[in-house]
């Protein structure tokens, strides 16, 4: 366990070690100017510049803010009403189409429509990222309630269970170990879309630091907001991934 | 235990059953699984059901625990008719029909949930938890438990709610062979314990004979009751020792077309 845990930090290293080197490599021999690609202590020195100055602290957490409300929006309406429709089949019959037709309509087509409905600020950013979860996550939980083992159902029947406690001692349990996955991806694509949606009628955000930094010719802020776009995106996977080691969800992997 | 000593049975009338999901060349086409079937149990009984696989034991079982309705005929538990699935009939399933995300102790206070007095339910369910050996491992996941041990559990769930009637459906398939021979045992000295009326169905006649107070035996499918045998032989039983028995062990063998190893 001890081995495997200091595997897991070390073993990545070498190839991000890598890519700063090429990345050094770039910036030096391919001719491109300093402002149009900024060498690794460049970017360096703007970090630091964005760190101690409290930018990046500042813009992070409104980010953050943005996916947490847009993302945990989506994972009350769409678990439970997953769960509604995976059990009624019916249900399913009526509304899959509607669903896969609203499903790949991606959630920057929504922009417009969004900041009309929204104005600015942070609701049209917010509904963005709840649209980006919402149907990955609805269309798992359907799939996830369609192939619980019917065995569950029996035995919740056999001890007289509601149909409330069904959906929420039965269904909602064992759902979890296939929902996770979706939860992952689904923050993933929250994640993703925060930085397109703050683009666009919010005044912060990593998506608006990138945006003002352009306007500013500031490539080297760019390229750290893409550093912290990219660490923080690996900090939320794993605290998902942490949420398989509950034992009331982990024996769907076993 | 016991109540309604004399009135407790299962009653069942010639019913037909047709097998929806069977592979049917012909759409519309009739598969009787069960054929006319009609037998009594006694309150307390440990009653076998044996034959060949497909010849609807399962199926049998199913309807009289309410999860499946007959085609025709009817199913009487003590003088009612069987309307659904309840808690007074309670299923062990084939396969592990344990809640996997729950630990052995949330799965046994499964059926006493909405009991009021906490503490007397904790006693309950502690009290079922040591019948069937499992003291200690309350908070053990079913994947961290042998598969005797998931049984064990499921029994203990099954029986902490009293129910009338305990149907296993196969209860030891998948189990090694010791451990198989264990279980057995154990449902034994459980059921001189309790005293449920226990309706065990199983392929494996060696089984049957040395478990039940009375063995049915099915006919391949349709399903129809081909023999009715008490026994009243003392516990534990022997095939080696008891040559009535042993004759009774060959004579089952024949009527379900195996005449020789035996």
């Amino acid at each position: 366990m001890c081995v495997s845990a200091y595997k897991h930090y070390l073993y990545p290293l070498p190839a991000f070690i890598a890519l700063g080197g090429l990345w050094e490599l770039f910036s030096l021999y391919s001719g491109w100017s300093a402002s149009a690609f900024p060498p690794p202590r460049q970017a360096a020195v703007g970090m630091w510049e964005l760190m101690t100055n409290g930018m990046l602290l500042k813009h992070s957490v409104a980010s953050l803010f943005r996916v947490t409300a847009g993302f945990y929006l989506a994972v009350i309406l769409a678990v439970p009403l997953g769960i509604a429709l995976g059990w009624w089949k019916k249900g399913q019959l009526f509304f899959d189409a509607l669903i896969q037709f609203l499903r790949p309509i991606s959630p920057l087509a929504w922009i417009p429509l969004a900041v009309l409905w929204f104005g600015i600020g942070d609701k049209p950013a917010i509904f963005l990222i709840f649209l980006s979860s919402f149907f990955p996550l609805l269309v798992s939980a359907i799939n996830a309630v369609n192939h619980i083992n019917s065995l569950y159902f029996q035995v919740a029947a056999n001890f007289n269970f509601s149909k409330y406690e069904t959906a929420t001692l039965v269904i909602f349990p064992a759902i979890l170990p296939a929902l996770l996955p979706a939860l992952r991806i689904s923050l993933g694509i929250a994640w993703l879309v925060v930085v397109a949606a703050e683009m666009i009628a919010v005044k912060s955000g990593l998506g608006y630091l990138i945006l003002d930094s352009r306007n500013a010719l500031r490539m080297d802020f760019v390229v750290d907001a893409m550093i912290a776009i990219g660490v923080i995106g690996i900090l939320l996977d794993r605290i998902i991934i942490q949420l398989n080691k509950i034992q009331s969800i982990s024996w769907g992997s076993v | 235990m016991i109540e309604n000593l004399t009135k407790s049975y299962i009653e069942r009338r010639a019913f037909r059953r047709n097998m929806g999901n069977d592979p049917a060349p012909h759409k519309g086409d009739e598969y009787l699984v069960l054929d006319s079937v009609s037998m009594d149990f006694a309150n307390g009984e440990l009653v076998c059901i044996v034959g060949p696989s497909g010849c609807g034991k399962t199926t049998l079982v199913r309807i009289i625990a309410g999860f499946e309705t007959p085609s025709s005929g009817s199913v009487l538990i003590d003088g009612d008719p069987v309307r659904g699935p309840s808690s007074d009939n309670i299923f062990v399933f084939q396969h592990n029909g344990l809640f996997p995300w729950l630990t052995v102790w949330d799965n046994v206070i499964l059926g006493l949930r909405h009991v009021k007095d906490k503490q007397a339910m904790a006693e309950r369910a502690s009290e079922y938890i040591d019948i069937v050996n499992l003291t200690g491992f309350e908070n053990h996941y079913p994947h961290h438990l042998s598969g005797g041990m998931q049984r064990r559990a499921e029994l203990a769930r099954a029986l902490v709610v009293n129910p009338e009637v305990l149907f296993m459906d196969e209860p030891f398939s998948g189990l090694d062979f010791l451990t198989r021979l264990k279980m057995r045992e154990e449902i034994i000295n459980m059921h001189e314990f309790i005293r449920k009326t226990i309706v065990f169905i199983t392929h494996d006649i060696e089984e049957a004979l040395v478990m039940a107070d009375r063995i049915v035996v099915f006919s391949d499918r349709p399903g129809t009751v081909r023999m009715n045998i008490q026994l009243e032989f003392p516990h534990p039983r022997d095939f080696h020792v008891d040559s009535e028995l042993e004759q009774l062990r060959r004579t089952v063998y024949q009527e379900l077309g195996v005449h020789y190893a035996l």
